[in-house]
């Protein structure tokens, strides 16, 4: 998994509600065995017509957003599918991280595990960010995880929360698996303990 | 010892490790995989060269890519991409020694169906899939969660999760269901009530005299739509109804073991003077058979009503509606019994059991679906199939005109052949209307079984009531 440490970008605005994980991600790109190559079809359905030309005003569309970082992105983001293709899709196409008010759980457990920082913040801080974003190419803003920091392109500065652990894995890019492999031995021990008292477990 | 929810009893039950920022390792009972979302992390394995820690535990079946007609033995019925990946997965299946339940076999069907039907499912267990809907397995009062293809690689090797612990979330049904209302209009009324972000960082557990009085189907469908609140699972306490579900199914317990399990399950209940973060209450016989009108399973009401004004709402909601009713091609003020549709679909991992097709074909017997439209009834599974077919369902649904399938996942999400067409309008027992769920530009309006069957006899969204 790639290092999060400190990032600044262009933030792109998308303030719909309930933004799920079908349109992050249409179904028909679920077919792939790679986690790999997402990138161009990220909100196929918004951003492109049937024709497979571009939707001119969709976010990712415009000049001014087509090499964002960042999402700052109405409540919910995340809905519906457990699939880690949405992160993939985001992750490929060069998106590091999405601000909004709440995530879908299944979706903001999977953004950690590809690089991607997902942060909740309350609603009157998502719109001046949003604020910010909409200014376009040249408003840049900072993500800063080792301090907990974001900075909007004019310089204000906001605090936000992260799971310390989560926050040591972003940092150092850690493996999840191998960090649990680490505690075999107490897997072993449940295993045993349970294996006693719910056999047919 | 202090009074504990349900979740909390189960959750104690499986901590393998817990840090001191409270992150815990959980262990998992029950590992369910399908095609779509478990490729990347059996690659994984093999590229660390890794096995799957407790192959036992562990139950493949493919569905969300299999076509559901009746000539899918033919290979040539699969787009390329589905066959690799479905193919995938027997290879993987073979070479990692888990339980496998290919497409030729009569067991095969949507996982969250097979898994209760085989035993697998069992109360107080840890369940987890590569699939948001696991939430459906919560009906046995198992802690049952949908996980992202890291963590099912992460289950596979571990059999562990890292998790931390949601906050309790008491959703009380009172009283009873009046005729024609069901666990669907249950759930969705609760959605309706609380948003699709209202459960966000909860474990919701549905009680009061309304759940109870429902069969092990109901509890399923109430329970996988948890997940369409925000919530990371739902759970029913399990009772009489759930052992006697269990009992002589081919992986549940046999005898003394059985006996200890019972004695197990019945500690398995929230202590009355346990503490919730959230409740809320409802009414049954306030509930009404309902349908949803936009591209969010909140954008829910009563059949008798009307499709709302995005002036009604209020923030991003406004924005959302606008969209949603443009999407879905509907004026405010238009009565949702008025909405002409093009297709009904019944089935899906929350309305393909066969209780499901008992209300479609009550509804249906001795009628006709309307002339031009599309009607497709596929089960959930191939027992469930075989079933209706001995109970003479199948028979019923033919006669009224309707496709009779082969078990799968089918236009719940369009991923295998069955699809709308941009524009094309139906009434599903499935459970996302998102935009381009059932296919792009498709419009999907969720309801109950027997209000498909209604929708399907006068061709618009239609009260069950009236056909009863």
């Amino acid at each position: 998994m790639e290092k999060f440490s400190k990032l600044t970008g262009i933030a792109a605005p998308m303030q719909l509600v309930n933004i799920d994980t079908d349109m992050i991600i249409p179904k028909q790109f679920l077919k792939t065995i790679a986690r790999t190559g997402l990138g161009k079809n990220l909100f196929d359905e918004m951003r492109y017509n049937l024709d497979g030309t571009e939707i001119a005003d969709f976010v990712l569309n415009q000049p001014a957003y087509r090499h964002a970082e960042i999402i700052i992105a109405g409540d919910n983001f995340g809905c519906g599918s457990s699939r880690e293709h949405a992160p993939w899709a985001l992750l490929d196409f060069g998106i590091r991280c999405v601000i909004s008010t709440s995530f879908a759980d299944i979706f903001y457990n999977n953004c950690f595990k590809n690089g991607i920082l997902p942060i909740v913040m309350p609603q009157e801080v998502v719109d001046v960010l949003m604020a910010d974003a909409k200014k376009g190419a040249n408003a840049r803003q900072t993500i800063d995880l080792e301090a907990q920091t974001i900075t909007t392109s004019d310089g204000k500065v906001f605090e936000f929360d992260v799971d310390a652990h989560r926050k040591h894995c972003l940092i150092n890019g850690l493996d999840d698996i191998g960090l649990t492999l680490e505690k075999g031995s107490a897997i072993d021990s449940f295993e045993k303990k349970t294996a006693a008292l719910r056999p047919w477990a | 010892m202090t009074a504990r929810t349900l979740y909390d009893k189960i959750w104690d039950d499986h901590v393998v490790h817990q840090a001191e920022d409270g992150t815990c390792l959980l262990y998992i009972d029950r590992h369910l995989v399908h095609e779509v979302t478990s490729p990347q992390a059996f690659e994984g394995l093999r590229m660390t060269n890794r096995k799957v820690r407790a192959p036992e535990k562990t139950i493949a079946v493919p569905d969300h890519n299999v076509p559901t007609t009746l000539d899918r033995a033919n290979a040539a019925t699969m787009t390329e991409d589905s066959r690799i990946q479905v193919s995938a997965l027997d290879t993987n299946a073979k070479e990692f020694g888990i339980h496998y339940y290919p497409v030729s076999d009569v067991r095969q069907g949507i996982v969250h169906i097979v898994g209760p039907e085989q035993g697998w499912t069992l109360p107080g267990m840890t369940v987890v899939c590569g699939d948001s809907h696991t939430a459906t397995h919560g009906a046995f009062g198992s802690l049952a969660h949908g996980i992202g293809t890291s963590e099912v690689e992460h289950v596979l090797a571990t059999q562990t999760l890292i998790q931390r612990k949601a906050k309790n979330f008491k959703v009380e049904i009172t009283g009873s269901l009046r005729p024609g209302v069901t666990a669907k209009d249950i759930t969705l009324s609760v959605i309706g009530a609380t948003g699709t972000a209202g459960g966000t960082g909860y474990v919701i557990e549905y009680c009061g005299q309304a759940i109870r009085e429902l069969s092990m189907e109901g509890r399923m469908t109430v329970c996988n739509m948890a997940i369409e609140g925000g919530a990371r699972a739902g759970l029913i306490a399990p009772d009489e109804k759930t052992y006697a579900y269990c009992m002589g199914r081919p992986h549940a317990p046999k005898g003394a073991a059985w006996e200890a399990a019972v004695a197990y399950w019945k500690t398995l209940y929230s202590d009355d003077s346990a503490h919730w973060d959230k409740v809320i209450t409802l009414k049954g016989e306030d509930i009404a058979p309902v349908v949803t009108w936009g591209t969010s399973p909140e954008d829910v009401l009563p059949i008798t009503g009307v499709v709302p004004s995005p002036t009604d709402f209020t923030g991003g909601k406004v924005e959302a509606v606008q969209r949603s009713l443009d999407y879905m091609g509907l004026t405010p003020g238009m009565k949702l019994a008025d909405i002409q549709i093009d297709t009904v679909f019944i089935g899906s991992c929350t309305n393909g059991r066969i209780e499901d097709l008992r209300a479609a074909a009550a509804i249906l017997k001795g009628k006709k679906k309307k002339d031009g439209l599309r009607a497709m009834v596929v089960p959930g599974s191939g027992l469930v199939r075989a079933q209706a077919e001995e109970e003479g369902l199948a028979q019923i649904f033919i006669d009224a005109g309707f496709e009779w399938r082969l078990a799968g996942c089918s236009m719940c999400l369009a991923m295998n052949p069955d699809q709308l067409q941009p524009g094309e309008r139906c009434a599903a027992t499935s459970n996302r209307n998102f935009e381009g769920r059932q296919g792009r530009g498709g419009r999907t309006h969720l309801v109950s079984p027997g209000m498909a069957a209604a929708a399907a006899i006068t061709g618009h969204l239609t009260d069950v009531r009236e056909m009863m």
